[in-house]
C-alpha cells in the first residue's frame, strides 16, 4: 500500500490507511472533532467519519438511513456477503440475534472461562522464564483463536488460517478484491463441510447449536449458520486479540497501573473498561441508504460512514480527561462494543478473556516493559492492536 | 445531600427494556439490583426497590449503561 497518496487534509482527504492513522490516529481524530466533526473523504467511493460520540451514537441508532449491510469500509463495494446479524437490518436483524445471543450470556461465558485460564496459564508459562517476547504474536493471538475454535468446536491447530482470512478480510481485502473473495470462499467451504458433518453427528459447540436451532419451528439454513459461523470467527479473533496487546502495551509503559492491579484485584473490573474506552479496537461501517442530515452534515446515499467507536470513546465533551487512562474510572459509558441494536454479541466473552489473560500474565509477569530496540507495530484498518509488541520481562 | 436522605425511603431502579441492548453493565456492578434474561438484556430485581446500603452501587450501574437504560426513581 506504498503506493498510497499521501493524506494532504484529513477533514477532505483521510485515509484510515495511513500510517500515521494506524501509528497513532488519536490526535488527529482530537484535531477533526474541533474543526471538521464530520470528515469526508472522496477515497473509498466517498465515505464519511464522524469524530464526535453524539454524532456516532446517532448514527448508530438510525437503522432507517444507514445500512449494516456492509461492515467494513472498503475500496470496492464488493457484492453483499450476509453474515448475520451483523449485515443485518431491521426486521431481520432481532431474530437473527436473538439465535446467537444465550451463546454469550455472563453465564454461558463463565462456562468457558475455565478452558481460558488454562490456555493462558499454558501459554504465560511457555514465556514467563524468558527475559523477552513478543507479547501480541505469543501471547494476545492465541487466546482468542483457542477460545473460539474451542465454542465452535473445531480445532485449535485451524488457527493459523482462521488469522490468514482475518488478515485477507480485514486488511489486505479493504484494498484487493481478489484476496478478500477469495479468503470468503474459503471460508464459506471450510464451515460447509463442518455443517454438513454436525447435520450426521450433532455437537455440543456452536455449529451444533446453529444446526439444531428452530426458529418458529423451523430450522436455518445452511448459508444463514454459514454466515453466523463466518461472522463468530472473524469478529471473535482479532478484536480481543488487538484488546489484550493494547491493555499489555500501556501496562508495559505504566508501572503504576500494573503494580496497583497487582495490589488491588478489585480494580481489574474499572481498569479492563478504561481500556476498552480508550484502545477500544473496533471501528464498524455504515452505508447511507436514505438521504438525511446530522449535525448540519447531509449524507448522500451510495457512501459510506467509517464508524468509529475507538474515536466516540476520545471525546472529551463526553468523557472527562478522554486522552488520560483512568483505571479507577467511574462513570464510563464507552461505546467500544458498539451502541444500540448492533451492541457486539460477544461483549462478555471478550470481556472474561480480558479479565482472565490480565490477571495471569500479571500473576506470572509482575515487571516487564516495551523494548527499547524493538518496533511495536500496529494493525491496518477496521480492527486497532498491535501485531508486533516486542518486550523485556523481569522475573 | 438530598438524594442521600431521602435514599432509605423509596429508592427503585429501573431498566427501560426498549433501550437495553444487553451490555450487562448493570448486573456487573450491581448484581443484587439488576438480572440478566435469556437473551442477556437487563431488567431490575423484583420491583427494582434499593436498600439503603446499595444506593450507591445502583447509581453507578446508572452512570455506566452505554444505553442509558437504568433509571432511578425517587419516591
Amino acid at each position: 500500500m506504498s503506493e498510497r497518496p499521501p493524506v494532504t487534509d484529513w477533514a477532505t482527504d483521510f485515509d484510515h490507511l495511513d500510517p500515521r492513522w494506524s501509528e497513532n490516529p488519536y490526535p488527529i481524530w482530537d484535531e477533526l472533532r474541533q474543526t471538521c466533526p464530520i470528515a469526508h473523504t472522496d477515497r473509498f467511493l466517498g465515505t464519511y467519519f464522524p469524530s464526535r460520540y453524539e454524532d456516532v451514537r446517532a448514527i448508530a441508532y438510525d437503522t432507517e438511513h444507514f445500512s449494516s449491510r456492509r461492515p467494513v469500509v472498503r475500496e470496492v463495494r464488493p457484492p453483499l456477503i450476509p453474515a448475520p446479524p451483523i449485515t443485518s437490518d431491521p426486521p431481520e436483524h432481532k431474530p437473527a440475534k436473538q439465535i446467537l445471543l444465550p451463546a454469550f450470556t455472563p453465564e454461558a461465558v463463565e462456562r468457558i472461562e475455565p478452558r481460558t485460564r488454562g490456555i493462558c496459564r499454558e501459554l504465560v508459562g511457555r514465556i514467563a522464564d524468558k527475559g523477552a517476547c513478543d507479547a501480541a504474536v505469543a501471547y494476545a493471538q492465541e487466546i482468542p483463536v483457542r477460545v473460539i475454535a474451542h465454542m465452535l468446536g473445531v480445532p485449535e491447530q485451524d488457527g493459523d488460517l482462521f488469522r490468514k482470512w482475518i488478515k485477507e478480510i480485514l486488511e489486505i481485502g479493504i484494498t484487493d478484491y481478489e484476496v478478500l473473495m477469495r479468503a470468503q470462499g474459503e471460508m464459506t467451504a471450510y464451515f460447509a463441510e463442518k455443517i454438513a458433518a454436525r447435520r450426521t453427528s450433532p455437537g455440543e459447540d456452536l455449529i451444533g447449536y446453529l444446526v439444531n436451532v428452530r426458529v418458529a419451528d423451523r430450522p436455518l439454513s445452511d448459508a444463514h449458520i454459514n454466515g453466523t459461523l463466518r461472522l463468530v470467527l472473524i469478529a471473535g479473533i482479532d478484536t480481543t486479540w488487538s484488546a489484550i496487546g493494547s491493555c499489555l502495551w500501556h501496562l508495559a509503559q505504566h508501572p503504576q497501573d500494573r503494580r496497583r492491579l497487582i495490589a488491588e484485584s478489585g480494580l481489574m473490573a474499572s481498569a479492563i473498561e478504561e481500556f476498552l474506552r480508550a484502545y477500544a479496537p473496533v471501528t464498524m461501517a455504515r452505508e447511507v441508504v436514505k438521504e438525511t442530515q446530522i449535525a448540519g452534515c447531509t449524507f448522500k446515499p451510495g457512501h459510506m460512514i467509517l464508524l468509529s467507536f475507538p474515536a466516540a470513546n476520545r471525546d472529551p465533551a463526553m468523557f472527562a480527561d478522554a486522552n488520560q487512562v483512568i483505571i479507577d474510572r467511574t462513570q464510563n459509558r464507552h461505546a467500544a462494543f458498539g451502541l444500540g441494536i448492533h451492541r457486539c454479541v460477544g461483549s462478555n466473552l471478550a470481556r472474561m478473556e480480558i479479565g482472565v489473560a490480565l490477571a495471569e500474565w500479571l500473576a506470572r509477569i509482575p515487571e516487564f516493559r516495551i523494548d527499547p530496540n524493538a518496533p511495536v507495530t500496529w494493525s491496518k484498518g477496521t480492527v486497532r492492536g498491535p501485531r508486533e509488541l516486542p518486550l523485556l520481562l523481569s522475573a | 445531600m438530598p438524594a442521600a436522605m431521602t435514599a432509605t425511603k423509596g429508592l427503585r431502579v429501573r431498566v427501560d427494556r426498549e433501550r437495553c441492548q444487553g451490555h450487562a453493565r448493570c448486573f456487573a456492578l450491581a448484581p443484587e439490583l439488576f438480572e440478566l434474561d435469556q437473551w442477556g438484556n437487563g431488567r431490575e430485581r423484583g420491583d427494582g426497590s434499593v436498600a439503603a446500603a446499595l444506593e450507591a452501587k445502583a447509581r453507578l450501574a446508572q452512570a455506566n449503561c452505554p444505553e442509558i437504560a437504568v433509571e432511578i426513581i425517587e419516591e
